[in-house]
C-alpha cells in the first residue's frame, strides 16, 4: 500500500513511504494472508474442529459443490448484495448531495443521520428483533395492526427486513462519502450551468452525477464486497432463517464449520467467498475504465 | 478519487482483520494457576451454579475455580471451538451423549472411570439413569450433576378456565383444542421455533407415542432408512397437521428460547400450552410474578396418540447435566476439578437451591426435601416421571453426533415451515444418520 498509482511523487518521499506501510503489512500478513493459506489448506482435509486433521483430497470440495445448499446460499448472498446496493446507492447519493450544502441545519441533520453508524451490528440486530417481535414488539405494543406482521418468520418479509436494516445501518456511511465527493466538485461548473439556464435537476444529472463517477465506484465496491461479509447482523436477527431464507454464504460457512463440525467444507466455502470478493472488486475497478486515475476535470 | 488496486484489497481485507482482532478478545485459560469452569447463564440456574463455585472457593483457599458464563445457544459452538483450539476450560459443562463422544474420540477429556472406582460412594449417591449419557464405550467420561429435566406439557389453567375446556388426554384432544383457543385469539401452543431444539421436542414425543422408543433407538444406532419407518412418517405428518391448523403461536419461527419469549407467552396468557423442559418451571416462577404461586401453571405428561404403540410413561429430555475434565489441563487444575467434583458438586446447599427453584437434583435420597418444598407437587411430578419412566430417552440433538444433529435441526425447521414433506425429511436424514 505504498504510492498511489499514476501520481509522480517527490523523490525524497520514496525512501520513507514503504516503511510507513510496515505496521499495516505485518497485521495484514498475520491476520489475513496466513489464515487465508491455512483455510485453503484446510479445505482439502476432513476435520471436526476437535480431533485430528486428516487430509482427504477433494472430498470437502465435492461435498460443498454437490450440496444444494450452496447455490441457494449464493443466490441469497447475491440478492442481498444487489437489492441492498440498489436501495442504498440512490438514497446515499441524494442524502450526500443534500448534506453537501453549506446551510447550518444541514450540518445538524448530518450528525443525526450519522447515528446508526456508531452502533454495533449486534446491538442493531437485537433492537430490531425486539421491535419486530410478533407478540411483544412495536406492532403489538402500540396495537398497530399493519406493524404486527410476522416480520422475521416469513421468508419474503425476513429478507426484506434484512435489506432494510442493512441499508439503515450503512446509508449514513455512504452518504458521508458522497457528501465529500460532491463538495469536491468545483463551484465554477455549477455557475457555468446556471448561466446556461440549467435548473437544479438538470445540474444534478449533468454535473453532480457524472462528477461522482469514481465516488460511486468506491462506494459500490465497499457495499458489494462488504455485503459478502454480512454475518453478525443476520446471525442475530434471523440466524439465517426462517428455514434458510436469509442464509447467506458467510452464515452457511459458520453453520457448517462451527455448528455441524465440518471444518473442511466450511473452509471450501471460505475460499469461494474470498475468490468471489476479489473478483467482484476487480470487476468494479474495470467498470471504472482503464485509467481510474484520469481527471474528470479536463478543460476546467 | 484515485484508488489503487492494493488499497482496495486492503479495504476488503480490513473487515476480516478487525473481526479477527475482536475474536481474540477473550483470553483462553492457561495450564497453570486455578482451574476454570464454563457454564450456562440465565436465572435461576446460573445463580445456583455460581454459588456452588463460590462455596467451594471459600472452603478451599488454595484451590480456586474461576467461572465464566455463556448463553445456551452460543455456548454450544463456543465450547467446541475452545476444545478444538486446545483452550478448553478445566471443567467442561455439557449434555453428555453424542457431543461427549466426539470429545472422547479426539482424546480431549479425561477418563473418570478410575476416579469413580476410587470414589464409589459418589457414584452410588446419584441417579443410576444419569450415567448412561456420561458413558462412552463402557468408560465414564463425565460426572453427572445438577438436575433431571424431562420434557413436560405445561398449560395455563386460567386460560383453560376462561375458554371452558379441559387439558388434553390424547392427540385428538389436542387437535380439537386448537380451534377453540384460536377462536378466542389465544395461541394454542407457545413455541420458540428459531432455537430449533424446541420444535424437536415435539417430534421426540410423537415418535415415541406412535412407534415406541425403538424408532429413535434404531436411528441412533445408525440403522439404514430408520427415518422412513411408517411410525416416523406418521409422526412427521401429524406435526405438520398441527402447524397447518395454526397450533403454534404466530411468528413462532422467529422466536428464540434464549430470550424466554415463549415462556412469557404462556404466563401472560397469550398462549394456552407449551411443551418445554422441566427447567421452565423455575423460569415461570421467577418471571411470571404470581403465576405459579397462584396456581396458574398446570403441567402434565405428553398425552398418548390414538392407536400408538409407545408407553405413555416414556419420556425424553436431559437425564442430567455433565461435567468433564479437559485432558489438556495441568495436573494441579485436574486435581482442583476432581476435588470440586467430590466436595463441591451437589452438596446440601446446592441441592436445596435446586429444589427451591422447582427442579429435582439427581442426588438420591432427597424425597423428604422435595416433599417439604413449596413446589412439592411439581417436584413429586418430575421425580415420578424420572424414576418411573420405562424409557428416559436423551434429547436427540445431544444423542446424535454434532454433524447429524445439525442436519436434523435444519430439517426440523423446514418441516415446521412446511417447506419439506415428511418423506423428503426422512430422505434427507437417512442420508446422514445411517452408518
Amino acid at each position: 500500500m505504498s504510492a498511489l498509482t499514476g501520481h509522480p511523487r517527490p523523490r525524497e518521499a520514496r525512501g520513507v513511504l514503504p516503511w510507513l506501510a510496515a505496521p499495516a503489512l505485518v497485521l495484514f500478513v498475520g491476520f489475513a494472508v496466513i489464515p487465508l493459506f491455512g483455510v485453503f489448506a484446510l479445505s482439502f482435509t476432513t476435520w471436526d474442529g476437535i480431533g485430528a486433521i486428516r487430509p482427504s483430497g477433494l472430498t470437502s470440495w465435492r461435498k460443498v459443490l454437490t450440496n444444494p445448499g450452496l447455490p441457494h446460499a449464493l443466490w441469497v448472498t447475491f440478492l442481498v448484495m444487489a437489492v441492498s446496493w440498489a436501495v442504498q446507492t440512490p438514497l446515499s447519493i441524494l442524502l450526500g448531495t443534500f448534506l453537501a450544502g453549506r446551510q447550518r441545519y444541514r450540518a445538524v441533520l448530518g450528525v443525526v443521520y450519522f447515528i446508526p453508524l456508531m452502533l454495533s451490528s449486534a446491538a442493531i440486530a437485537i433492537a430490531y428483533k425486539a421491535l419486530l417481535d410478533p407478540n411483544f414488539g412495536l406492532g403489538a405494543g402500540l396495537k398497530i395492526h399493519a406493524l404486527s406482521q410476522d416480520w422475521l418468520g416469513r421468508p419474503g418479509l425476513a429478507f426484506g427486513v434484512v435489506v432494510f436494516v442493512v441499508s439503515w445501518q450503512f446509508i449514513p456511511f455512504h452518504s458521508l462519502i458522497y457528501q465529500g465527493g460532491v463538495q469536491q466538485i468545483p463551484k465554477s461548473l455549477y455557475e457555468a450551468a446556471q448561466l446556461d439556464g440549467a435548473g437544479r435537476i438538470r445540474q444534478f444529472f449533468s454535473i453532480t452525477l457524472p462528477q461522482l463517477k469514481y465516488t460511486i465506484i468506491t462506494s459500490s465496491t465497499l457495499m458489494v464486497v462488504g455485503s459478502l461479509t454480512f454475518f453478525d447482523l443476520i446471525f442475530v436477527l434471523t440466524e439465517g432463517g426462517p428455514g434458510d431464507a436469509t442464509r447467506v454464504l458467510a452464515l452457511d460457512m459458520y453453520k457448517r464449520g462451527f455448528q455441524a463440525s465440518l471444518m473442511g467444507p466450511a473452509s471450501a466455502i471460505a475460499v469461494i467467498l474470498v475468490l468471489l470478493g476479489l473478483s467482484l472488486a476487480l470487476l468494479l475497478r474495470r467498470l471504472g475504465g482503464r485509467d481510474a486515475g484520469a481527471s474528470q476535470l479536463e478543460g476546467v | 478519487m484515485a484508488l489503487s488496486r492494493r488499497t482496495l484489497l486492503g479495504l476488503a481485507a480490513g473487515v476480516p482483520v478487525s473481526a479477527a482482532l475482536a475474536a481474540c478478545g477473550s483470553s483462553g485459560p492457561g495450564k497453570s494457576g486455578g482451574a476454570t469452569y464454563w457454564y450456562l447463564n440465565g436465572q435461576p440456574q446460573e445463580g445456583v451454579r455460581a454459588s456452588a463455585v463460590a462455596a467451594f472457593n471459600k472452603a478451599h483457599p488454595k484451590e480456586q475455580i474461576k467461572d465464566t458464563t455463556y448463553q445456551n445457544d452460543a455456548y454450544k459452538t463456543k465450547i467446541k471451538t475452545a476444545i478444538g483450539a486446545g483452550r478448553a476450560p478445566t471443567v467442561i459443562w455439557g449434555w453428555g451423549g453424542g457431543t461427549l463422544r466426539t470429545y472422547v474420540e479426539a482424546g480431549q477429556v479425561e477418563d473418570l472411570t478410575p476416579w469413580f472406582e476410587e470414589h464409589s460412594e459418589i457414584k452410588k449417591g446419584l441417579f443410576p439413569s444419569s450415567f448412561g449419557a456420561a458413558t462412552v464405550d463402557g468408560k465414564i467420561y463425565a460426572m453427572p450433576c445438577e438436575t433431571v429435566q424431562p420434557i413436560i406439557l405445561y398449560y395455563n389453567r386460567k386460560v383453560f378456565e376462561q375458554v371452558g375446556v379441559k387439558p388434553p388426554q390424547s392427540w385428538d384432544d389436542i387437535m380439537a383444542l386448537v380451534p377453540r383457543f384460536n377462536a378466542k385469539g389465544i395461541a394454542p401452543f407457545a413455541l420458540g421455533g428459531q432455537s430449533r431444539w424446541t420444535n424437536m421436542m415435539w417430534l421426540e414425543f410423537l415418535f415415541d407415542r406412535i412407534g415406541g422408543s425403538e424408532v429413535f433407538q434404531a436411528i441412533a444406532e445408525g440403522e439404514k432408512n430408520a427415518w422412513s419407518n411408517p411410525a416416523a412418517i406418521t409422526a412427521l405428518t401429524k406435526v405438520q397437521e398441527l402447524v397447518k391448523a395454526r397450533g403454534f403461536v404466530k411468528g413462532f419461527s422467529s422466536i428464540t428460547a434464549d430470550s424466554n419469549a415463549d415462556q412469557a407467552l404462556l404466563y401472560t396468557g397469550r398462549a394456552a400450552m407449551m411443551l418445554h423442559g422441566a427447567w421452565s418451571y423455575g423460569i415461570q416462577q421467577a418471571d411470571g410474578k404470581d403465576f405459579v404461586s397462584s396456581g396458574g401453571l398446570g403441567y402434565m405428561t405428553f398425552p398418548p396418540v390414538e392407536g400408538g404403540k409407545g408407553d405413555p410413561s416414556d419420556t425424553v429430555g436431559n437425564p442430567a447435566q455433565y461435567l468433564s475434565i479437559s485432558s489438556k489441563a495441568g495436573a494441579e487444575q485436574k486435581k482442583t476439578a476432581k476435588d470440586f467434583f467430590a466436595t463441591g458438586v451437589l452438596q446440601d446447599a446446592e441441592v436445596q437451591k435446586w429444589i427451591d427453584n422447582g427442579s429435582v437434583p439427581i442426588r438420591l435420597g432427597t424425597e423428604k426435601l422435595l416433599a417439604a418444598s413449596k413446589s412439592a407437587d411439581f417436584l413429586k411430578f418430575t421425580y415420578d416421571i424420572a424414576s418411573k419412566a420405562k424409557v428416559f430417552a436423551q434429547s436427540w440433538d445431544q444423542a446424535l453426533s454434532p454433524t447429524a444433529a445439525e442436519t436434523l435441526l435444519d430439517n426440523i425447521v423446514k418441516l415446521f415451515q412446511l417447506s419439506v414433506s415428511p418423506q423428503q425429511f426422512a430422505d434427507n436424514l437417512n442420508a446422514v444418520t445411517a452408518k
